[in-house]
């Protein structure tokens, strides 16, 4: 798993790559946390080149939307969810959760 | 049925996803049921090692899995703590986001997306054996 963080104007661009298991996703927890930290809450997450997420990714989402939505300071999105993830985010009822865009750019200019 | 055996450890579940989804892929799986089925190791992969062998440090996590006609098969043996899946509460998916619960998520996951799953345990032989079944579409 790769992250790589770009700033916006208006919130920051945090890109997963590879895989998110149990093994990975602390470091994916860790990179979410450190933008809240930074007094970053509007994430947009593009997964355009990740392949494949299990519910420990899920849980460092939804503990990032969480921090996020706080007092109303942010949000987090979803970009370029691939299919077999999105079907999985699905059956785990986390679509309801987050709004997701099909292109970065369009996601970044939610916010 | 192939076997392998792992240290039961997270960095090894790249290589368990790898072993079930070869298996499933030359048992004729299409690419959507051969992730699903790879998830759903993982999810109980992960439960083994985090519950079953928690504080254990040199766990082993020995899989069975083959495909048979239409069916594969997945079985996941430890030796460590019984923890049966099914006693897990099923997280509540309409609750909004202040009251989702972080847990019970994988297991979740893992019967949705597989059509059977048992929990055996044998504290006799100091066993627990998790099947996983899924019929191919």
């Amino acid at each position: 798993m790769e992250i790589t963080v770009q700033e916006f104007k208006h919130c920051d661009m945090i890109t997963v790559k590879g895989r998110v298991d149990s093994a990975t996703a602390p470091q994916l927890a860790q990179a979410l946390e450190a933008a809240n930290e930074g007094g970053k809450y509007k994430l947009v997450i593009n997964m355009s080149d990740l392949e494949y997420m299990s519910s420990a990714g899920f849980r460092a989402l939804l503990a990032a939307q969480r921090n996020s939505k706080r007092y109303n300071r942010g949000e987090v999105v979803l970009s370029s969810v691939p299919d077999r993830i999105r079907e999985a985010l699905e059956l785990a009822g986390f679509t309801e959760l987050f709004k997701t865009f099909d292109e970065p750019l369009t996601a970044v200019g939610h916010f | 049925m192939k076997n392998v055996q792992f240290a039961a450890k997270f960095e090894f579940l790249d290589e368990i996803r790898d072993f079930v989804g070869i298996i499933a892929r030359e048992g004729g799986f299409g690419d959507k049921e051969v992730y699903n089925i790879q998830l759903a190791t993982d999810e109980a992969a992960s439960n083994i090692i985090e519950h079953a062998y928690e504080g254990v440090s040199d766990g082993v996590l020995e899989l069975s899995c083959g495909v048979q006609g239409d069916v594969i098969r997945i079985v996941l043996i430890d030796h460590g703590e019984p923890f049966d899946p099914s006693e897990i509460p099923m997280p509540d998916l309409k609750a909004d986001l202040s009251e989702r619960k972080i847990g019970g998520l994988g297991i979740f996951l893992m019967r949705k997306l597989m059509d059977e799953v048992h929990y055996d345990s044998q504290p006799e032989n100091n066993s627990n054996f998790l099947t996983m079944i899924k019929r191919k579409r």
